[in-house]
């Protein structure tokens, strides 16, 4: 196995996700079959080779930093499933 | 079987066009036609997450009146639907996701948009692979969608459920998405005809992201004519999609009958390596001897990083959607899961409740490349070897106006065959992926039948030449007949 069972633990937490124990040795085995399987890159010749940061190698447009849309408040905190005088509400986050 | 091929279910969309506009019909009669027919044929399938026939019937009145006043746009009372990741305004936009099952869009795409616009009339949301996370469309949390060509057998994904309503003519377009593939390869599994266009052609505003760097809309359809007709309308630039291309939109439609003679064709030894099913080698080659006999010339090309496509996309493409979904969280849409006990309780067990396997699976391949430490190796390094891949394309471009190949590497697949191993799920793309990494245009039509299933022709192009491919797919179309053919039960 490439990922140990603590690699994966701890991708999990930073992915904001929990992975059942029962699950745990499938999910280590299917994440390490694709890291090896990802591996063959590692022997491909990319020195002095420009990183493609756009699949046309051109750049990002810019716009101007002004509101486009309108107030949809109401349409959009329809599709939340808590909220309270046009919040959104979650855990307590502070004692 | 004539009173059959009359019927409004089996016309294509440009035959219906004709028949809307001579009057032989009326929109409200094609739709009620349609709607019949799912209802009728479609049962098996599990091609529709959503249907919106109340809606459509609205719509065909419209559409009706606007005939009746000589008021018509390019698709005017034209049937659609859409795979159920373009966003719908009032309709329930789902991605085939638990996450996502309650969540009724408040906007629409700009392909919704712009297809309403001209006229089309929207009959439902189609099944796909969860956020198009998939190649076979068993991911969808909603149930896989079967090939109409064999109930047993996998339609491909992830426009999965769009490809298997349009082979089974339930109706004869539906618009696709395609990250590495996931219209061309379903297109070529049930027999449709499938365009995935040049990245920004179409816009991504309203399609819910996967890859962003990849992501494409497209449609399948029954012909290269009718793909040609709904490109003409999706395409162009929308300032709401920051990659979304100024390049000026050229008359697809006028472009089809540009002939072959003279058409260079790129043939890459690296597609009939031994991956390559002997029968699908056999149907290609002889495909692409149909072009040659209308006087395009062949041209050996080389694609030498062909190989390392599918690991740079796995390692791309994760990384993107390992962003991407961080959105879901549970507190502005979807699923939430019940009495957090705080902030990171309500995170955790929202995300692994809503998601399934293989998107978690692909979230956690992201986060892995992404993670300190393993960035240059992976991320850094699949994004310079997709340099090279597209560099590969660019020096075959300069020989030749199209690569012509196989789009899969086996016929269709039978469901539960391959969900067990990832790696052979991922190797089914092995032809498609390169032109979403390098950003290109690719086509796939049907080009014949092994042991009664449908095979597909993959053309790919340089940016910006969806015309050749249209007109070069279409032309091909007048040869042969392999896209009129409809699956036994559905004829």
């Amino acid at each position: 196995m490439s990922l140990s069972k603590d690699q994966v633990q701890h991708i999990a937490t930073l992915a904001r996700l929990t992975i059942a124990e029962e699950e745990m040795d499938d999910v280590v085995g299917k994440l390490s079959r694709i890291v090896d399987f990802v591996d063959q890159l590692q022997a491909a010749p990319t020195e002095n080779v420009v990183p493609m940061a756009h699949p046309l190698n051109t750049c990002q447009r810019l716009r101007a930093d002004a509101v486009t849309e309108g107030n949809e408040r109401d349409r959009i905190q329809a599709n939340a499933s808590a909220v309270h005088d046009g919040l959104y509400l979650v855990p307590k986050v502070l004692d | 079987m004539k009173q059959d091929h009359d019927a409004l279910h089996m016309r294509t969309l440009s035959e219906l066009r004709r028949g809307l506009r001579s009057g032989e019909f009326s929109a409200t009669t094609l739709t009620e036609a349609l709607l019949e027919r799912i209802s009728n044929a479609g049962g098996a399938l599990n091609a529709f997450i959503t249907l919106t026939g109340e809606r459509a019937l609205d719509s065909a009145v419209i559409a009706d009146k606007a005939i009746a006043a000589g008021n018509t746009q390019p698709l005017t009372g034209l049937p659609i639907v859409h795979k159920d990741l373009f966003c719908t305004r009032d309709v329930l936009t789902t991605c085939g996701s638990h996450i996502l099952d309650t969540f009724v869009s408040p906007y629409d795409a700009a392909v919704v948009e712009r297809m309403g616009v001209a006229g089309a009339i929207m009959l439902g949301k189609t099944n796909m692979d969860e956020f198009a996370m998939g190649s076979s469309n068993e991911t969808s949390y909603f149930g896989a969608v079967r090939n109409p060509w064999d109930l047993s057998l996998s339609p491909g994904g992830s426009s999965g459920g769009s490809a298997s309503a349009v082979a089974a003519r339930l109706v004869p377009a539906a618009t696709g998405t395609d990250t590495g593939g996931s219209i061309r390869q379903p297109a070529a599994l049930t027999g449709t005809t499938g365009i995935k266009p040049t990245y920004g052609r179409v816009s991504r505003y309203g399609m819910v992201a996967f890859a962003s760097s990849l992501d494409q809309a497209g449609v399948i359809t029954r012909s290269a004519e009718d793909a040609a007709l709904l490109l003409g309308v999706m395409a162009g630039f929308d300032p709401r999609d920051s990659t979304s291309s100024e390049e000026p939109v050229p008359d697809y439609l006028a472009a089809l009958h540009k002939p072959l003679k003279g058409l260079r064709i790129g043939i890459v030894q690296e597609h009939f390596d031994e991956g390559l099913d002997a029968d699908n080698e056999i149907l290609v080659k002889a495909a692409i001897a149909t072009l040659e006999e209308q006087g395009a010339t062949t041209v050996e090309v080389s694609l030498p990083n062909l190989n390392l496509s599918v690991p740079t996309y796995y390692v791309v493409a994760p990384a993107e959607c390992s962003s991407n979904m961080s959105r879901f969280d549970g507190v502005r849409y979807g699923h939430r899961a019940g009495n957090p006990v705080d902030l990171m309780d309500l995170y955790c067990r929202t995300r692994s409740e809503g998601f399934g396997a293989e998107v978690k699976r692909r979230i956690m391949t992201g986060t892995y490349v992404l993670s300190a430490g393993y960035y240059d190796a992976y991320y850094l390094q699949a994004q310079k070897v997709r340099q090279l891949i597209s560099q590969d394309f660019k020096a075959a471009f300069e020989q030749v106006d199209v690569i012509v190949g196989p789009t899969t590497p086996t016929p269709a697949f039978a469901l539960g065959d391959k969900v067990d191993d990832p790696i052979t799920m991922y190797l089914n793309d092995i032809y498609t992926i390169g032109a979403n990494l390098a950003g290109l245009p690719g086509i796939s039509v049907p080009c014949g039948l092994v042991g009664g299933l449908p095979v597909g022709l993959q053309l790919v192009g340089p940016h910006f030449a969806e015309g050749t491919l249209l007109a070069c797919a279409h032309q091909y179309q007048q040869l042969t007949d392999w896209h009129e053919i409809a699956p036994g039960d559905f004829a």
